[in-house]
């Protein structure tokens, strides 16, 4: 359901502001925080961080402020390359992985924040628990029903360049988190991600189950809830096109049908 | 409050198996509308300003009468698929029920008018 103003314990206020230290490239770090034990509303806190003694990336920057400034700021990151997709973020406004943006890509201050739109668990963690249960409900994984090959399921080039584009996504939730149609009805549209990744396997050549995976989708909200907005497109950290990959869905169920 | 599973929520009651004859049918009006607009603003706009009786006889030709119901016709349809499918992003529950009713007798309710106007004016 649309909302247009937030709960009232969500509205957000002026947090705490750390001191500067001295150097020529200190740059101002704007972090959304929200503790959950502590009953209060959600701030920005204030932090200076100077580049000359940090690393290049984002999350760099987060990193040097939790080991030398506020121990008490949370957040997901693991790989630190942009593979685990744990990183992800809203950085200066736009949903991103924290350790491939370039802290000199942000003119200004560098202002973070969670997944939009998310319930979040602590700072700038959100809650992803019914993003991955629809990731699983479009069934991941190859389905067959032909008994298995001795050896494997066997595929051709240009089969295997089909996957190209798709197979890359890391489900960072960058995309489903940029949609509006997924702010809304994201308890019924299945967002960018989970529909990528069902046009994965639908198009996989070895997989038997095309028709059951488009039974699943063909829905007013599963699926239609996409109005090609494209800011799934604009905001995948890895370059791919959930869009389109959605935009192929809809052209087979009309080739199915018509 | 409900202890459901994660991926039951996810499911919830599964595909409505419907939706792609809504999308066809949009994606056809659309098309229809690429031809008919253009067709309806030449063939509407010698009758603009022009007196009752020139108006009258100008839709007494079939090709201008024909495509002007045409358009309100398929427009009005293609109004109700897009103002439906707007309500239900944006609005739930019962007044969503309401609202798509609503709109649906608006749009049978405008294009029957806009017909029955070109009819009276044609015959």
């Amino acid at each position: 359901m649309v909302q247009f103003t937030l709960p009232k314990n969500s509205k957000i206020t002026t947090g705490k502001t750390w001191p500067k230290p001295d150097g020529k490239n200190v740059r101002k770090v704007q972090v959304y925080r929200w503790n959950p034990d502590d009953g209060k509303n959600p701030r920005i806190d204030t932090y200076y961080v100077d580049m000359n003694k940090c690393g290049p990336m984002v999350l760099d920057v987060l990193i040097k402020i939790k080991s030398e400034i506020d121990p008490t700021l949370t957040f997901r990151r693991s790989c630190r390359e942009g593979i685990c997709g744990s990183c992800a973020m809203n950085i200066d406004g736009i949903n991103t992985l924290a350790c491939i943006y370039g802290a000199d890509e942000i003119k200004g201050d560098i202002k973070i924040y969670p997944l939009p739109h998310m319930a979040v668990i602590k700072d700038l963690i959100p809650d992803l628990t019914h993003f991955y249960a629809q990731h699983a409900s479009i069934m991941p994984w190859l389905e067959t029903k032909t008994n298995s090959p001795a050896k494997e399921w066997r595929q051709s080039i240009d089969d295997r360049k089909k996957l190209d584009g798709l197979y890359e996504c890391v489900m960072c939730a960058c995309c489903s988190t940029s949609c509006p149609s997924y702010w809304w009805n994201g308890d019924r549209y299945l967002g960018p991600a989970a529909l990528l990744h069902a046009y994965r396997w639908i198009i996989d050549s070895r997989d038997e189950a095309t028709g059951e995976r488009l039974d699943e989708l063909e829905d007013p909200f599963k699926l239609y809830r996409c109005h090609t907005i494209m800011n799934c497109a604009k905001t995948c950290p890895k370059g791919l096109n959930p869009a389109k990959a959605i935009a192929e869905i809809k052209k087979l169920m009309v080739e199915r049908t018509v | 409050m409900a202890y459901l599973t994660d991926r039951k929520r996810a499911m919830g009651m599964g595909a409505a198996k419907s939706g792609v004859h809504h999308f066809w049918a949009m994606k056809v009006s659309s098309v229809a509308l690429v031809v008919l607009i253009p067709l309806f603003v030449f063939t509407f706009g010698p009758a603009l300003g022009g007196t009752y009786a020139e108006v009258t006889a100008y839709f007494a030709r079939p090709f201008p009468a024909i495509i002007a119901a045409a358009t309100i016709w398929v427009s009005m349809m293609h109004f109700k698929g897009g103002v439906q499918t707007l309500i239900e992003d944006y609005v739930h529950g019962l007044a969503q029920k309401v609202l798509i009713i609503a709109t649906i007798c608006l749009s049978y309710a405008l294009a029957a008018t806009g017909v029955f106007a070109i009819a009276r004016l044609a015959f």
